[in-house]
């Protein structure tokens, strides 16, 4: 194969996060009306688009603290629905673990699902890539995305102003979140982790502020684990 | 109507935003190259579909839009998405299949 240039390995970055640009529009309009529904400010609305850089904990925290949970609670919440970043960051670090602080900031910050997907997946096809060329396709990939969320944000906000209430947008985020799940259920061991989420965040339900809702992700997080490794031993019975 | 205190959002803005930017560094600014143990790999693979369905189910059971009262449209709209998300993977149209059957369930039924 011929060698790439930093800058070639940038465009085939670009080319990997274009196509995700489908779905993260749709997406950063929700959050803009959805948080907007829910009371937030223009100017609040893009700092959280901005300053957390995750749909799926952003809207965590608008729900909670709709629903007047303690802050400290809000952000535990959401920060569990981030816990996966932590993941992506342990295995970036092999491929990036040596670039600059500077630059490894920036790749934690600007860390979001499909610029990992599709970083990981190219680090692995091109060993022999060195660290400037990975950093270019992490940036590259992330070109498309991060102002168009930002953007989608904002216009998501100011048409959310202007959407009547009764129109069951109530009903936005738990159908995003379904939506997102669903295809998360890869394994009996993901489907076992969710639907014991279910039953102890149902039965807990009337503890007040969601303080149910950590113990059913701690419970749901334990039962998946907990499946894996059964599945693991009966593959290795097999 | 807003009935979030202000405070309230820039201090779980604050706490997410630094929380968040922490979680995505740990390991790449500061571990480094070292493992993480097998153990706490294995659950940190299911917080997020451990924490989601939590979250979303009381929201579909008992609808605060209709003062709790479980609600057909909804919950038909909830079955549709997780249907269309099950069986074509993807995001966008399970939405946009949730979103349908719920403004028409509430046009049929409401």
């Amino acid at each position: 194969m011929a060698r790439q240039t930093t800058n070639s390995t940038y465009w085939q970055g670009v080319r990997a996060g274009a196509p995700f640009i489908l779905v993260l529009v749709p997406f950063a309009l929700l959050f803009g009306v959805v948080a907007t529904e829910a009371g937030f400010t223009l100017i609040e609305t893009f700092a959280y688009s901005a300053l957390v850089v995750a749909g799926a904990a952003q809207f965590t925290a608008v729900q909670l603290l709709s629903e007047h949970a303690p802050t400290l609670i809000v952000v535990a919440t959401a920060l569990a629905v981030n816990l996966r970043m932590a993941m992506y960051s342990a295995s970036l670090t092999p491929h990036l673990g040596r670039a600059p602080l500077g630059k490894r900031a920036l790749v934690a910050y600007l860390m979001v699902d499909q610029a990992y997907a599709s970083a990981i997946l190219e680090y692995e096809r091109h060993p022999e890539w060195s660290v400037p060329q990975k950093l270019a396709f992490y940036f590259g990939a992330v070109t498309p995305l991060f102002p168009l969320w930002l953007i989608f944000t904002v216009v998501g906000a100011l048409v959310g102003s202007a959407i009547p209430p009764g129109f069951a947008l109530d009903f936005a985020v738990p159908i995003t979140f379904l939506a997102m799940i669903a295809p998360m259920l890869r394994t009996s061991a993901h489907v076992v982790a969710a639907l014991v989420s279910i039953v102890v965040s149902l039965a807990l339900a009337f503890i007040p502020y969601s303080m149910g809702l950590l113990v059913a992700g701690a419970a749901g997080m334990i039962a998946g684990a907990q499946v894996e490794l059964m599945m693991d031993r009966r593959r290795a019975r097999a | 109507m807003r009935d979030i205190a202000a405070v309230d959002i820039w201090i779980v803005l604050v706490g997410l935003g630094l929380g968040s930017f922490g979680l995505r560094f740990v390991f790449l600014g500061i571990i480094g190259d070292r493992l993480m143990p097998a153990w706490v790999l294995r659950h940190l693979r299911y917080t997020a579909v451990a924490v989601l369905p939590g979250l979303v189910a009381p929201m579909v059971m008992w609808p605060p839009a209709t003062g709790g009262v479980p609600d057909a449209p909804r919950l038909i709209a909830a079955v549709v998405t997780i249907v269309a998300g099950l069986v074509t993977r993807n995001v966008l149209v399970a939405i946009l299949s949730g979103a349908t059957a719920l403004y028409l369930m509430l046009y049929l039924l409401g």
